[in-house]
């Protein structure tokens, strides 16, 4: 019989296994065939002429300006989310003053905290960001963000937000931050609330501060959630092309400051005389920065588990 | 082994493979790559008459596919009833904002619908489709009978400049552009009148003017920064308006020092200054065009350089009584190649019919039938444009903007500019030099600089093997 139970657990896992094959890498190995031809996607006729779309990428300062702009999202993006996050999560949960018989409680009002963090999550990628294209209206009189620092006495320091191009990437990365912190907040809430309470009546006793508490005690024993949240938001870093495509002035500018790499990409396929195979070179090149990432990612949060 | 071999496991088997092998099968043929050569089919050709000059066969099917923005689909239902009642058949009609996502795929399988309007952000790259020969070419529609006097051919009926703008480098005419754009300076006579302003000529007149409505506390002019190439409606138009025709058309056909030439030099000094004296509303650069024109219709800003689509497109802001007109291009003054009045106006909307679809010539015929007066008069009156058909607009009643339009595109004569680099090169004119004019107007580069760099953009285009290229046969 045992031949008989491998043979069902093949006959289930094919199945999973076939439309992963279908649906994932088949796409993959489709995208590297049709990199190394000049196929516009207007025809069924394509021709093959290997190398040169990946050369001509190579060639392409625009193209290293934008996989630059997703590096540096990749790098600022995830840290200040989560940190964010996790500050938000600890105030909530653990930062607030001890009152009566609770030694553990997050500050006043944390219930109605958690609800208006978590808004953003429930609004569309595309609502947020016309969104916030309201609030960077450059207007003196219009621009929300303008008019209250304005009002505040700031008018100094009022800009043209997104047609700054010091400035415009920024104001981007400032918004896939404000859209994806309420999650961590949550995320990390849920983490925190599953560590023992003695092992903080424990700290406290010993008479530890807020600050050796988050560092010592609640984030070892976090860092399992913070590297599954590191890995997503790295995915949403390397992506951004929504936030760019809808915000950014000139689509990726002003002067390709914000163009990141899967917007050239839509781009060269659809607008640029539908150049399908120099979309696809950049597509691999995509996959590959992301396996890097992946790889490194996984390197380094690999550790040993504190069980509790 | 054999003995344990039951017929469970075969029918489990048996599943597992069908449900793997259906749902792969499907899809292996439906993705893109799969490739199959130009699939012969019937092409269907009835004979021709006068009163079916291309020979229409009744009963075949005939599939349209309607770009369904600004202008909405009805004005071509109203074509197709025609069609339907006089061809005993009903067209399928879809309606869509996303031509380019939706048929992509279909001309990649040769299967292509036989009638498209192909418009909107998500377009078809028309220029591409021409060079791969997926487009009919719409000559024998040129030369067929018109609807309403049999004696006069579609071509002579048609607004000079509407066959050149559906040309890509050759003389087959492969976009059949149904709305007429008169692009320009746009204005609220009412305001101009209240503060005894008076459209200028010439750029000294111009600035002259920036000094006044900046003493009312109005803005001379407004531009859209997320879309900047709005000002090459003006800038690429004022260019030619200085130098001549030859000048714009050395910079359509990518020619070496095309940018290189006293003309620009004088029309982007123009706006150096204008950029030096901030005549623009403060915060331009990070405005949509919708923010612009409403900034405008609210009078914080004088002028705009925009299309006559303008008069539809801001009608939810634009007061009552706000009086729409367009100024011709100003330029440099009597030194100039052109007078004062000639115009940037070009034919919009294009319409093609696929070469390789099952019913080309129905394809031509309810183009046809679109340039019938009842046709015109229809899209005229409902969506407040002009098409391409001349003098259609007569005997109606226009709008304020569009009469205007009107009375400017007739006072302009033979003088109609329409610089080709905005469809042919639409990366080069929308991105690249995009860029160079935003900077341009922050005052982040000089004239000089914006030159140089629209020249070298221009050469690397030029040299880039991808991109098609297009030249002017006149």
């Amino acid at each position: 019989m045992r031949h008989g139970k491998y043979r069902f657990i093949i006959g289930f896992l094919a199945i999973p296994l076939a439309l992963y094959g279908v649906l994932v890498i088949s796409p993959f190995v489709q995208d590297f065939q049709i990199s190394m031809t000049d196929w516009t996607g207007l025809t069924p006729d394509k021709h093959y002429i290997g190398f040169d779309n990946y050369r001509k990428i190579i060639h392409n300062h625009l193209f290293w300006q934008s996989l630059w702009h997703n590096v540096l999202l990749l790098l600022i993006v995830p840290v200040v989310t989560l940190a964010l996050g996790l500050f938000f999560a600890f105030m909530l949960n653990v930062g607030g003053r001890r009152k009566g018989s609770a030694s553990v409680a997050g500050v006043r009002g944390s219930g109605a905290y958690k609800i208006i963090f978590f808004f953003p999550q429930v609004l569309s990628v595309a609502v947020i960001a016309i969104l916030w294209q309201q609030i960077y209206n450059p207007d003196p009189d219009e621009g929300v963000l303008n008019v209250v620092l304005h009002s505040i006495g700031l008018g100094s320091q009022t800009q043209s937000w997104l047609g700054d191009p010091k400035l415009a990437l920024a104001c981007i990365m400032a918004v896939m931050v404000w859209a994806n912190v309420g999650f961590y907040v949550v995320l990390f809430s849920a983490g925190m609330s599953s560590i023992p309470t003695e092992i903080y009546e424990a700290s406290l006793l010993d008479g530890a501060t807020r600050s050796t508490t988050f560092f010592r005690v609640t984030l070892p024993l976090l860092s399992d959630t913070v590297a599954t949240g590191w890995v997503y938001m790295g995915i949403i870093a390397m992506d951004a092309f929504a936030y760019v495509q809808l915000m950014s002035v000139n689509n990726g500018g002003p002067n390709e400051k914000t163009d990141v790499v899967p917007l050239l990409l839509f781009k060269t396929a659809f607008r640029d005389n539908s150049q399908y195979g120099l979309a696809a070179a950049m597509g691999v090149a995509m996959l590959l920065v992301t396996l890097v990432f992946a790889v490194l990612t996984l390197r380094l949060s690999r550790r040993e588990r504190i069980e509790f | 082994m054999g003995s344990e071999f039951n017929r469970r496991d075969a029918i489990k088997r048996a599943m597992a493979i069908g449900v793997v092998a259906i749902p792969s099968a499907s899809l292996l043929s439906a993705c893109a790559t799969s490739s199959g050569g130009d699939k012969n089919k019937p092409v269907a050709t009835g004979t021709k008459s006068a009163a079916n000059p291309l020979g229409v066969k009744k009963g075949a099917p005939l599939e349209a596919f309607v770009f369904k923005g600004g202008f909405g689909d009805d004005y071509i239902k109203s074509a197709e009833t025609v069609y339907n009642t006089t061809y005993g058949v009903t067209v399928k009609h879809t309606g869509t904002q996303a031509i380019g996502p939706k048929l992509q795929p279909r001309f990649a399988n040769n299967t292509p619908p036989d009638f498209m309007d192909n418009s909107g952000a998500d377009n078809l790259d028309t220029a591409a489709l021409a060079k791969e020969g997926k487009l009919l070419d719409l000559t024998p529609l040129l030369d067929a009978a018109t609807i309403d006097d049999p004696s006069k051919k579609v071509r002579d009926v048609l607004v000079a400049g509407t066959v050149e703008q559906g040309q890509f480098g050759s003389d087959k005419m492969y976009a059949l552009n149904y709305a007429f754009t008169v692009y320009g300076s746009w204005y609220s006579n009412k305001l101009f009148q209240e503060k005894g302003w008076t459209y200028p000529k010439t750029f000294d007149e111009m600035i002259a003017l920036g000094a006044k409505t900046k003493a009312a506390g109005v803005a001379l002019f407004t531009y859209p920064g997320k879309y900047p190439y709005y000002v090459h409606f003006d800038l690429l138009a004022q260019i030619g308006k200085v130098g001549g025709k030859e000048v714009l058309n050395a910079i359509d056909d990518l020619e070496d020092g095309a940018f290189q030439v006293d003309a620009v030099k004088q029309v982007l000094g123009y706006y150096e200054e204008l950029a030096a004296k901030k005549y623009f509303l403060a915060g331009s650069e990070g405005k949509t065009h919708i923010q612009m024109q409403t900034d405008w219709t609210k009078g914080k800003a004088a002028l705009v350089a925009d299309g006559s689509w303008v008069e539809n497109e801001a009608a939810p802001t634009m007061p009552k009584d706000f009086d729409l007109a367009v100024g011709p291009l100003i330029g440099g003054g009597d030194s100039d190649k052109l007078p004062f009045g000639t115009l940037y106006a070009a034919a919009g909307e294009p319409f093609i019919v696929a070469a390789n679809g099952k019913n080309p010539s129905g394809g031509m015929e309810l183009l046809r039938i679109m340039l019938a007066k009842k046709q015109t008069d229809n899209f005229t009156n409902t969506i407040k444009s002009l098409t391409c058909v001349a003098n259609s607009a007569e005997g109606l009643t226009l709008t304020p903007g569009l009469a205007s339009a009107n009375t400017a595109l007739k006072a302009a004569g033979t003088n109609v500019l329409n610089a080709r680099i905005q469809d042919w090169y639409v990366k080069l004119n929308q991105e690249t030099i995009g860029n160079l004019t935003a900077q341009l107007l922050t005052g982040q580069i000089n004239a000089a600089k914006w030159i140089e760099g629209a020249q070298k953009a221009s050469d690397a285009t030029k040299k880039d093997s991808s991109v098609p290229k297009f030249k002017h046969t006149v």
